[in-house]
């Protein structure tokens, strides 16, 4: 059989269940509205002669316009719900129903956050539960809420490094901040935030830190290194407590990056590791959904030695009632976000952790770790692991076993589009060339996972036997060919302007 | 466990593919007596019993939808169409990951690439990025956007600024060590913000509506700021505002800073919300956070993209712009979905019956005797003076049903000036009998 890639183009540019759709500027009026109010009354303004006189120049659809818009965006994107989603280092895991039913209950949902306290006690218990379980799933005394993404919670942690060096007296000493060459560009970047110069670590050859390369870069200028654990290459650092140590004896704090806890949760506590800070992404672990790119939260627990510089708001709990803390005690280092943290995720992350049980979470855990290792021995028969040995909950591969074909690592993510897969997270870690990082989770069933390595072989097989030309020319299927990023940024175009 | 599709039967199996004896020895890296540490945990649970135990702490709150509702304070409760949560929750949108494959993710570039018109259009600016967290980061990185555009280290806030907003925006520039002046709290908008900028300012920083509800006129401030080469950070915490007030473009603003909560997001008790951001075309390159433009395929089809990323982290990693990566990409697309339906004929509805029922409620307490409507100007929120602590009458009130608004001593604790003030927030969802009650019970009270 052969498989007419030059199908015959149709009039509307339609392709049955594929429908073209234009921007929703374009398809209403700025009379147009789907919404419907009652009249206004006919009375003086009270805004000074400050209001809006001309045309915001915005559009309206009716509903059923709006619906059917929206529905049909909603048809070019992939998503966990409808295949394998196997981005390394990001956790694309299911996201379950009861989460989102929780989290719409009203006296979450609309609930205000100023409301007075004794009017949000159950939203403090909810947020004091959560902050237990956290607490106890890492071995950590402390934990501060409010960070709003995994980023956020780095500056979090970062913050309180910098405050305790401050307090310290070394603040205009302990400058530099160390951070492996395969850490996320969060890392670097939150340092800098901080007013920290970074310097990189050396990977060893099985990819984790090198301890004789970190000691020799510590020192009294030292204030902290950013080590995620397990790392970027899907790999648990051996050394950790050795290198918490050596950080230790030199003055500095450890900051793990927790973006991997999903390996290890009712495994390991990082708290029994020498960890002094971590970031929890409970929109990675604990299956708050993704949506497109957020909301996350990134809540922060801190060693004991942290914990008195963790920024407000907290709640403590005094006399059988709940108490929001929303005035920065002396050491505190101030404030991260307005209000209390994202709530919406709380919700859904405790959701999630009481239905799992820490039965359940440790066996998340391990079927995790158990996917991934599966999908590394399955692979490994035609692909190139980047490093010997099991992996953690990610697999990740070089791009050794395209050599010579003309293919790259860009076509053979593009090819698996075409097979009905989202890629893997492709080029990063940046200490691997031409990187695929594979990372299943444990919401794959053996089947599935069957699946997807067979796909993946065959499109090896096929990479290495010359068709070069085809993987090239990838997707042909999607929604979209391949879309000219360069022409999109040398002459941005970043909204839609009326013809 | 539900959630879990692997059996033991599958694991053995897996187990012997990979050519390990026991799951623990994928774990051999770790420790040994750090491996399988023990947790005062609870075991799993059914659907059933985890809707119990959450539906309990639920019950326990009071909702805005309970009773009489006044609160505002940078977060207001607005009436949601019904189609939004339904399009939010479809899984090709909850449940994909950010658009890094761009071809199997134009569904969500294109509703960025329309938020980003939505709000660039709102805010009268030229530019607009793809979201932050919310307004009060936003802001701060505002504030560090303005300190890398001007290289200065000075930065000037309201005194009408939301003390979380300045609170955040200390906290992220005294980390630099830079210097930032507040403004005495401004109850009635009468600082003289000019007199504070100076050659070594990089941006002040002003709420409108600011935060006891007074509109202001951004103009002359922009004047004053642009005269000493300082750059004017316009902040919008009320959404709705947008489409009844001079926008901050009009006004001369350089950077645009908004709380999107109040188009498309529930209260939530706080989040997670949806930050603006917007600024001037020639900054665009000093922008945080990321940007999605237009392009065309390889059959020249238009499409999307993520761009710009040279400014973000994971790509110039300690030399990004921020360290942002994680946005509110489902947030934006329920406030894209609210401003699609409104258009703007239905947002300069909606922001005419807000003034409305604000001028209404103010007008009802302006009657009690000993009450003071401290504002000459309002949108949708005002503030008025009572003669006792605002504090104490909050509670007093929420104990008959009754959420007045937000008391000084919430924002300002410890301010004996703010002590007896009281914010108050109207909108579509307020009845006149909602406000009759208000009324009432308050007068009740003092």
């Amino acid at each position: 059989m052969t498989i007419n890639t030059q199908a015959p183009p149709t009039f509307t540019g339609n392709k049955a269940l594929q429908i073209e759709e234009a921007l929703s500027f374009e398809i209403g009026g700025l009379d147009r509205t789907g919404v419907d109010f009652p009249p206004a009354e006919d009375r003086a303004d009270r805004l000074g002669g400050l209001g809006r006189g001309s045309d915001i120049g915005l559009p309206g659809l009716s509903e059923p316009e709006t619906m059917r818009h929206f529905v049909r965006l909603s048809q070019k994107n992939y998503a966990i719900d409808m295949g394998p989603f196997p981005l390394g280092s990001c956790t694309m895991k299911h996201n379950p129903r009861l989460n989102e039913k929780i989290a719409r209950l009203p006296g979450f949902a609309d609930l205000h956050p100023l409301a007075p306290q004794s009017c949000a006690q159950g939203a403090l218990e909810l947020i004091d539960t959560l902050a237990y379980w956290l607490k106890e799933l890492t071995g950590m005394p402390a934990v501060a809420m409010s960070p709003k993404a995994g980023a956020h919670g780095e500056l979090c942690g970062m913050m309180a490094i910098k405050a305790a060096i401050d307090a310290r007296g070394e603040g205009a000493r302990r400058t530099r901040v160390l951070a492996p060459e395969s850490a996320h560009g969060t890392n670097p970047a939150t340092a800098v935030q901080c007013g920290f110069t970074v310097e990189a670590i050396p990977a060893d050859a099985t990819g984790r830190v090198d301890l004789a390369a970190l000691k020799e870069k510590l020192g009294p200028d030292v204030a902290a290194i950013m080590v995620t654990n397990p790392n970027t290459c899907g790999l648990f650092e051996r050394d950790i407590r050795a290198i918490a140590d050596a950080v230790h004896d030199a003055g500095g704090y450890f900051y793990c990056d927790g973006a991997n806890f999903n390996a290890i949760a009712g495994k390991v506590k990082p708290g029994d590791l020498g960890v002094d800070a971590m970031h929890i992404n409970l929109h990675k672990t604990f299956s708050t959904p993704h949506g497109g790119g957020g909301p996350g939260a990134g809540p922060t627990v801190l060693a004991q030695t942290l914990a008195e510089f963790a920024p407000v708001p907290f709640v403590v709990r005094r006399d059988g009632k709940y108490q929001l803390v929303e005035t920065p005690g002396a050491e505190s280092f101030g404030r991260l976000t307005a209000f209390h943290g994202q709530m919406g995720m709380f919700t859904r992350a405790l959701a999630y952790m009481m239905s799992h049980g820490v039965d359940g979470v440790r066996q998340v855990a391990e079927d995790a770790v158990l996917n991934a290792n599966y999908v590394l021995a399955r692979l490994k028969a035609e692909m190139t692991p980047a490093f010997d040995g099991y992996c953690m909950h990610e697999a990740l591969f070089d791009d050794r076993f395209l050599k010579d074909t003309g293919v790259e690592t860009i076509d053979f993510a593009k090819a698996m589009i075409d097979e009905g897969y989202h890629p893997m997270t492709m080029y990063f870690p940046l200490v691997v060339h031409g990187a695929m990082l594979i990372e299943p989770t444990e919401s794959e069933s053996k089947r599935e996972l069957d699946l997807f390595c067979d796909a993946l072989l065959s499109l090896a097989k096929r990479a290495k036997a010359g068709a070069t030309e085809a993987f090239k020319a990838a997707p042909v299927y999607a929604p979209r060919r391949r879309l000219d990023e360069t022409a999109a940024a040398r002459k941005p175009v970043l909204r839609w302007t009326p013809a | 466990m539900r959630y879990l599709p692997l059996n033991d039967a599958d694991r053995s199996a897996m187990l012997k593919t990979i050519g390990a004896g026991k799951i623990d020895d994928l774990f051999a890296d770790v420790p040994g007596d750090a491996l399988n540490a023990s947790f005062d945990l609870p075991a799993h649970a059914g659907e059933l019993e985890v809707e119990r135990a959450l539906g309990a702490m639920a019950a326990k709150n009071r909702a805005a939808d309970d009773g009489p509702f006044f609160i505002g304070g940078g977060a207001y409760k607005h009436h949601i169409p019904a189609t939004v949560d339904h399009i939010i929750q479809r899984s090709e949108f909850l449940t994909a990951y950010t658009p890094y494959q761009p071809e199997i993710a134009q569904g969500t570039l294109q509703y960025l690439f329309e938020f980003q018109t939505q709000v660039a259009a709102l805010s009268g600016m030229e530019v607009a990025n793809a979201s932050m967290y919310d307004g009060s980061t936003g802001c701060a990185e505002a504030a560090l956007m303005a300190r890398r555009i001007t290289k200065r280290k000075k930065a000037v806030l309201s005194g009408g600024l939301h003390p979380h907003y300045g609170a955040v925006t200390r906290t992220n520039l005294e980390l630099l060590k830079d210097e930032v002046v507040a403004a005495p709290v401004d109850v009635s908008a009468s600082e003289d913000l000019a007199a504070m900028i100076d050659e070594k300012t990089a941006c002040v920083i002003v709420q409108n509506p600011d935060v006891f509800g007074n509109i202001r006129d951004l103009a002359p401030i922009a004047e004053a700021a642009h005269t000493k080469g300082a750059l004017l950070i316009a902040v919008v915490t009320e959404a709705v505002s947008l489409g009844g007030l001079k926008s901050p473009g009009e006004m001369d603003a350089d950077i645009f800073v908004g709380e999107g909560q109040s188009l498309g997001n529930g209260l939530g008790f706080g989040g997670p919300y949806v930050g603006l951001f917007a600024t001037r075309q020639k900054y665009l390159r000093q922008m945080p956070g990321r940007l999605c433009g237009e392009t065309t395929d390889a059959d020249g089809k238009r499409g999307f993209v993520l761009t710009l990323s040279t400014r973000e982290q994971h790509i110039r990693r300690d030399k990004a712009t921020s360290n942002i990566c994680t946005n509110s990409g489902l947030c934006v697309l329920a406030f894209t979905i609210h401003m699609t339906l409104l258009g703007q004929a239905g947002l300069r509805k909606l922001a005419t019956l807000n003034h409305q029922a604000a001028c209404k409620t103010a007008d009802a307490l302006a009657a009690i005797n000993g009450v003071e409507v401290i504002n000459k100007t309002y949108f949708n929120e005002f503030t008025v003076r009572l003669p006792k602590s605002a504090s104490e009458a909050v509670e007093k009130l929420a104990a008959q049903g009754i959420l007045a608004g937000v008391p000084g001593g919430r924002l300002w604790p410890g301010d004996p000036g703010a002590e007896n003030l009281l914010t108050v927030a109207a909108s579509e969802c307020t009845t006149d009998a909602d406000i009759e009650t208000l009324a009432k019970k308050l007068e009740g009270i003092l």
